[in-house]
């Protein structure tokens, strides 16, 4: 086995402190150790946004950081993100318009859409499919995901 | 595919990075963004023993101008290029280029240092550094130089850093007044690394375009200027060139490699539309 790193972060607005080992990802080590199964891992390699979580406020891949580096930081996985009520909106517009199934890209989608709405509070169509190239979602064909995103958009404005 | 065991050194700034990089020399990676090393290690084609991780570095971050001169630190996020107001005005050529680079949560991460020590052949800013003549400051324990980009990339995922040395900004001159720049890639998915682009600029007065350069990505081991269609682009002015006159002159500037999705033809193709889509925005009143 390899050296463990003690490492202290704020997940979810708990102080969190832990011994972890170097090549452990953030999302194996929130999954793992902090039993955060709401991020999820697909490739591995950053293209499938599953694993999707904030740090410091701006979303990032949990598959391309390792625990090792948080320290001091403030990470919030979708468990944190719906606690806190500021998902509302998108997650009632995803259940209105059937845009999950199987759900494993939800999460992600959810906080990227999330950031980007922030940022963006009226989008047009393309800017929506533009904003969520970097999430992949096997099940819905994203017509109804755009959509939702839309409708949440609107809800808020 | 998860990563070998590492080291990892934690360091808060480039001298600190300077000498776990001098004691650890070829075990040792430096870990920006990790947005193309994690996926390499995730993949096991690379494997170091040691990471030297500077994202806690003071002073490798940020946009700022001297004079003439803008400097882009290492550690700036691509998120921050694309939304700096500075690179906005002063280097229009990145700005144009920032949307094509990544999707959101990558570019939160990415960092400009990390996409050129990177070198990835098909990535926009090594292209946009090329065509802009960027300067490439780099430091180690022996000192600090400087290499300019035409001679800092080397090949393959190559460039003139060596074991020991730190990547800490890239410096570019303002844009002159008259200065346009057009920049066009295909890629298949937003964000995703092209599959061929150009970047092109040139001085613009009145109707006319004087001193045309092109840039061509994705269709060697590393960017490359592309003077014989230049020449070719400025003689046919102000009519757009020939497209098979466009692949004569691109042949005679650069070997073409296929990738795993296109033979050499088909890029050359590709890049040829793209040079008179770059061609057709030069010339365009009104744009940047
Ligand atoms: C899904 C996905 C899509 C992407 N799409 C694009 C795209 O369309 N276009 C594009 O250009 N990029 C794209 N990228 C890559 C992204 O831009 C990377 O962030 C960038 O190429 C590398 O920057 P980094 O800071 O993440 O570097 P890291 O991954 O941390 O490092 C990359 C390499 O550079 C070295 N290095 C980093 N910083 C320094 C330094 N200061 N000094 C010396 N060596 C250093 C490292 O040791 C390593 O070898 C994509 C990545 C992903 C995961
Ligand atoms: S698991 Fe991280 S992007 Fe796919
Ligand atoms: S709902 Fe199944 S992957 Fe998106």
């Amino acid at each position: 086995m390899d050296d463990l790193v003690v490492v202290s972060m704020t997940v979810n607005g708990r102080a969190v402190r832990r011994a972890v080992s170097p090549r452990q990802s953030l999302a194996d080590f929130l999954r793992q150790d902090l039993g955060l199964t709401g991020t999820h891992l697909g490739c591995e390699h950053g293209v499938c946004g599953a694993c999707t979580i904030v740090v410091d406020g701006r979303i990032q891949r949990g598959c391309l950081s390792f625990a090792a580096q948080m320290e001091g930081h403030t990470v919030e996985t979708i468990e944190g993100a719906t606690a806190s009520g500021r998902l509302a909106a998108l997650q009632t517009a995803f259940r209105e318009r059937n845009a999950l199934q199987c759900g494993f890209c939800t999460p992600g989608i959810l906080l990227t859409a999330a950031e980007f709405l922030a940022d963006n509070p009226r989008p047009i169509r393309d800017a929506i499919r533009t904003a969520l190239s970097g999430n992949v979602c096997r099940c819905t064909g994203y017509h109804a995901i755009v959509d939702a995103v839309a409708s949440a958009a609107e809800a808020l404005s | 595919m998860k990563p070998r065991p590492f080291k990892l050194i934690r360091v808060d700034s480039a001298e600190g990075a300077s000498e776990a990089l001098a004691r650890h020399g070829e075990e040792a990676r430096i870990l920006a963004g990790g947005q193309s090393l994690v996926p390499m290690m995730n993949f096991r084609v690379a494997a170091p023993a040691v990471l030297v991780d500077i994202n806690a570095c003071t002073g490798l971050g940020g946009i700022t101008r001297t004079g003439d001169i803008i400097r882009l630190g290492a550690l700036t996020r691509h998120r921050e290029t694309a939304t700096s107001t500075l690179v906005a005005d002063a280097l229009p050529l990145l700005a144009m280029a920032m949307p094509h680079v990544g999707h959101l949560a990558i570019c939160n991460r990415g960092t400009f240092g990390g996409s050129l020590a990177h070198a990835d052949p098909a990535a926009e800013l090594p292209a946009c550094a090329l065509l802009l003549d960027g300067s490439v400051v780099i430091g180690s324990l022996r000192g600090e130089r400087r290499v300019a980009a035409a001679d800092f990339f080397r090949g393959l995922y190559t460039t003139a850093i060596e074991p020991d040395e730190l990547l800490l900004a890239v410096e570019f001159q303002a844009r002159r007044p008259n200065a346009v720049f057009a920049f066009h890639e295909l890629a298949r998915r937003h964000g995703d690394f092209a599959l061929a682009g150009i970047a092109a600029s040139a001085i613009r007065v009145g109707e006319m375009l004087g001193d045309i350069a092109f840039v061509g990505f994705g269709i060697a081991d590393r960017p490359v200027l592309l003077p014989s269609v230049a020449r070719l682009a400025a003689g046919a002015l102000p009519r757009l060139p020939q497209i098979a006159a466009l692949k004569e002159a691109l042949a005679a500037d650069v070997e073409i490699l296929p990738d795993n999705q296109q033979s050499p033809a088909m890029k050359a193709h590709i890049v040829a539309e793209l040079i008179l889509d770059a061609l057709g925005q030069l010339s365009r009143k009104g744009t940047a």
